[in-house]
């Protein structure tokens, strides 16, 4: 695409990504579902969960990574489902032995099943022993600036804060705050959870976010496919918008587009 | 043949016989060739060691894929 600034990439640990859409694969009809929504929003990095598998289900049912090859996605591991750092350390070990040594993970570590709110103090006590046995970490955060700067001096790849709840879709509750984050860490600033539609994933491009992490508003919008398009064009509108420096807000001041002089009914 | 092992796997008891390697627990329950990761008693059991390590009475297992996820 032309007018898709050349060499803005998104630079994560080292690699860098020319899409900014970083995209779920839950709740999705069906593979074939996820397979061609992820096509549509140009994704390159794809989070997955890692859970038991069922003893003595059908061999030859498909996988979910058969469907989206680890030599065409960077598969990002997540640590959904977790409430302690201990419990996400073990996942995410188990997802390093599973893809071969990658590094690269989501870490989030829940406290309550109501709002899926992170708890920080375990996600930060996580982080730590991540980074220590070599994980590369993104981290799902709460949206306070303090907080994310300590996981950035943790040693953290990428801070995600929320825009609202997992799964709610009510969009950027708390712009301010993702402001002075995008301002304050210096790691890229994702906004990971409560993307509802696509306007809500432009407002984040526009901010200043590095990129958008989403899932619900893609698999549970009507037309998921359709939807992948629409946020693919948001978060590239977003983030060309955001380069090209919005021009002033003036509350109180028209200023005319058109020329002043020359009107015909000017006649005086 | 030595008498049957009871292990947890996944969660559930189950009784299997011994001696028992990793790469035989895998072929046992048709998951061959599958992309996963073994863990047992909390411990990343490495697929480079499915063949040489023997399940033991007692021990926790965990088989795990990836799964669709957010």
């Amino acid at each position: 695409m032309a007018a898709k600034t050349a060499g803005d990439s998104l630079v994560v640990a080292g690699t860098a990504y020319r899409s900014r859409l970083l995209v779920g694969t839950g709740k999705y009809r069906d593979f074939d579902e996820t397979r061609r929504a992820i096509e549509a929003s140009g994704a390159e990095i794809v989070t997955v969960a890692i859970r038991r598998t069922n003893i003595g289900q059908n061999a030859s049912e498909p996988n979910l990574l058969d469907v989206l090859p680890p030599s065409k996605y960077t598969i990002l591991p997540n640590t959904a489902g977790c409430y302690t750092a201990q419990d996400a350390v073990r996942t995410l070990r188990l997802a390093r032995e599973l893809l071969d040594g990658h590094a690269l993970v989501k870490l989030e570590v829940l406290g309550d099943a109501q709002s899926l709110y992170p708890n920080m103090p375990e996600t930060l006590a996580a982080a730590k022993t991540l980074v220590a046995d070599g994980f590369q970490v993104m981290a799902y955060c709460s949206d306070d600036p303090i907080l994310a700067r300590q996981l950035e001096e943790a040693g953290c790849v990428a801070v995600m804060p929320l825009a609202s709840l997992i799964g709610s879709g009510m969009g950027i509750i708390n712009p301010w705050n993702l402001q002075i984050i995008i301002d304050r860490v210096k790691v890229p600033v994702l906004v990971d959870a409560g993307i509802g539609t696509a306007s809500d994933a432009a407002i984040a491009m526009e901010l200043g976010c590095d990129g958008v992490l989403m899932n619900t508003a893609i698999a549970k919008a009507k037309d998921p496919v359709r939807m992948a398009h629409a946020m693919k064009l948001a978060v590239d509108a977003g983030r060309e918008a955001f380069l090209a420096g919005r021009m002033a807000k003036k509350p109180y001041e028209a200023s005319a587009s058109s020329p002043e002089s020359g009107l015909i009914q000017k006649t005086a | 043949m030595s008498a049957p092992i009871r292990i947890v796997l996944n969660g559930a008891p189950r009784e299997l016989p011994a001696p028992l390697t990793f790469a035989e627990l895998i072929d046992e329950l048709a998951l061959a060739g599958r992309r996963l990761a073994v863990e047992r008693n909390g411990e990343i059991v490495p697929r480079s060691r499915f063949g040489a390590e023997a399940l033991v009475d007692g021990d926790r297992i965990e088989v795990v894929i990836a799964v669709g996820g957010g």
